[in-house]
């Protein structure tokens, strides 16, 4: 390839202008697995100590795997929950003739647009009503309620751009409506299933104030919380420790995206009429 | 087996599309609904397969009434102008997909894949995917899902017009193969007259929701009943000299040209108003009655010429004719009108 100018200079002047976040990240790590002087950014030794609390739980705190335990299955579930709902009213307010379609669609966005902190309060007299205060059940409830408007959005995006003959000609064939959704439409929106299932992970995995709110016991805490946690222990603050468990929490993100970025980016493909 | 239309409506809202439509698509047949787009002749394509509801009337196919009948219930195979293969599946997979549908064992499913794929030509394509298939492919593949379940009825929603031309003229050919040797009966929806005299037993024409005429494609030709068939069918399309009756034939307006007709019986009382339809092919050298002119624009179509015509008075008429290098733009030429074919229409354009 031939270039009609010189790339160095740009790169020089972007390197010059990302090195305090490059740096931010690398000492991220690098104070994780070592010890420096008091004063110098030159580690000194090389340690695990700070790593400490995979293998060691210290009294009053939580288990470090069963909270990751707890981030996994909340995010999960609620990705799950988003996903299986989202695909099928995405479907249903893109095809069918469902009354009140235009105003169902308006408020889902009205919904997704509504600062989630307002309800926190009626959230958690809700949640004590019914019984699902600090568990995790609820807590996946209220974080899959409130991402469905945008996977709704999305799924719909995506069901327009299926052409309509398929389904007409999956209906002449003499499949159901519903086997027409399931084994001929559902295929052709698996990039962005995939995408949303992804997002909806992604959210749950990095959400806080709702499990901060919700769910404060040291049985059902989340990776979000421990963390807030470690800062608000003015007692014995540790900073290097704080930088490890945030390494930790961050790692399956980084996994997520280093293998699906592509699938990621699909998400703004679609595109939504309304 | 026989499809039958009986006094069938359609509406969209407060919309009359089709009013009160009947007609008749015998056993074994392939009839072509032809007409401009918008005339509704896909609406009536979507009742007989149930896709749209009917809002009046009744479709029956054979002796079964089948107007409240769910389209998965039909029976009926379709062929849709974007083919709607289902890209994720194989073609092979395509082909078996109404029959697992209907939950037959495997074997069977199997053989009758591999039986039509084989009545279509595609026997060697089953692994691939739709997007690996060219148009004519797709076509095949579409036809082959369409039949496989052994429907009662194939309809063809303008199955040719995504088709670039050469792969047009062979999928006709293919098409019509594929309707004779399965002895379906066949509602081909097309505008293009062509492909609807090429392919069809029959033809119903349509406009603005009415069937005009169901006839052959000879018989149509030859003698439509109005100035819409006539000037539908045939390419290039016919001419018109427009005037009024005299005691014993035509005369052009504006003109001293006269035109005797031969069936004066049943033609209006002289000085009405009459048209005269010519086709191209009955207006040259050899004729009846000179109508002189200047050619006024020429068009080569390889084996054969096209002529325009302007008269004195302004009327324009088109002639075709086997490639003749005397006749040059300009050119002043007496040619004349074989007088036997002539089309006469009344001032409704409807025929006399």
């Amino acid at each position: 390839m031939t270039q009609n100018f010189r790339t160095w200079p740009i790169a020089l002047v972007l390197g010059l202008l990302s090195a305090p976040i490059v740096l931010m990240y690398l000492y991220l790590f690098l104070d994780t697995v070592t010890n420096s002087a008091a004063g110098s950014l030159i580690p000194n030794e090389f340690t695990l100590e700070h790593w400490e609390f995979l293998w060691k739980t210290p009294p009053g705190r939580a288990n470090i795997w069963k909270v990751a335990l707890n981030t996994l299955i909340f995010a999960t579930s609620t990705s799950l929950v988003v996903l299986t709902i989202s695909s099928m009213s995405g479907y249903a307010l893109s095809r069918l003739n469902v009354p009140f379609r235009r105003s169902l669609l308006a408020g889902a966005l009205v919904l997704h647009a509504f600062p989630s902190v307002t309800l926190l309060i009626a959230i958690f007299l809700v949640l004590q009503m019914v019984g699902l205060y600090n568990t995790l059940i609820g807590v996946i409830l209220v974080k899959a309620a409130l991402e469905l408007p945008f996977g709704i959005w999305i799924m719909k995006g995506f069901y327009d751009s299926v052409p309509w003959e398929i389904e007409m000609a999956g209906i002449q064939d003499g499949a159901s409506r519903f086997t027409v959704w399931r084994r001929l439409v559902l295929p052709q929106v698996r990039p962005a299933l995939l995408a949303l299932g992804l997002f909806s992970f992604l959210a749950g995995w990095s959400e806080f104030i709702l499990p901060q709110v919700l769910t404060p016991g040291n049985e059902v805490q989340v990776l979000s919380v421990y963390l807030a946690g470690l800062i608000a222990d003015d007692n014995n603050f540790d900073m290097a420790l704080f930088k490890a468990v945030g390494v930790f929490y961050v790692i399956p993100v980084m996994i997520l995206f280093i293998f699906f970025q592509k699938h990621l980016m699909n998400i703004f493909g679609g595109g939504s009429k309304g | 087996m026989r499809i039958l239309l009986e006094n069938f409506t359609k509406r969209f809202g407060s919309l009359t599309v089709i009013d009160k439509m009947n007609l008749e698509v015998k056993d074994g047949e392939m009839l072509a609904l032809l007409g401009p787009s918008g005339c509704g002749k896909s609406t009536t394509l979507f009742a007989v397969c149930g896709i749209h509801r009917v809002s009046g009337g009744r479709i029956l196919f054979g002796d079964r009434d089948v107007t409240r009948i769910p389209p998965q219930g039909r029976n009926v195979g379709v062929v849709f102008q974007s083919f709607a293969l289902y890209p994720h599946m194989t073609v092979g997979q395509n082909i078996a997909f109404p029959l697992e549908i209907k939950k037959l064992p495997k074997a069977e499913i199997e053989k009758r894949v591999v039986e039509m794929a084989e009545l279509v030509h595609i026997g060697n394509l089953q692994e691939r995917r739709p997007s690996e298939l060219s148009g004519g492919q797709q076509q095949r593949v579409a036809l082959a899902r369409a039949l496989v379940r052994k429907p009662d009825v194939l309809l063809l929603d303008e199955p040719l017009a995504n088709l670039d031309a050469k792969l047009r003229l062979e999928m006709r050919s293919e098409v019509r193969r594929i309707q004779l040797e399965t002895g379906i009966t066949a509602i081909l929806v097309t505008h293009d007259q062509v492909e609807a005299m090429s392919m069809c037993d029959r033809i119903a024409i349509m406009n603005e929701g009415e069937i005009i005429q169901v006839d052959t494609p000879v018989d149509m030709y030859d003698s439509p009943r109005t100035e819409f068939v006539a000037g539908f069918l045939g390419n290039p399309p016919l001419t018109y000299l427009r005037g009024t009756r005299t005691e014993n034939g035509f005369a052009l307006a504006n003109s001293d040209l006269r035109i005797p007709l031969n069936r004066m019986g049943n033609l209006p009382a002289p000085g009405s108003p009459l048209s005269l339809g010519i086709r191209p092919e009955n207006y040259g050298p050899r004729g009846d009655v000179i109508i002189a002119g200047r050619v006024s624009f020429i068009e080569s179509q390889g084996r054969e010429m096209l002529y325009d015509v302007t008269l004195s008075e302004g009327s324009v008429l088109r002639s075709i004719q086997p490639v003749n290098r005397d006749v040059s733009l300009g050119d002043k030429v007496a040619w004349s009108v074989v007088v036997e074919r002539i089309l006469v229409f009344g001032a409704e354009g409807e025929r006399l």
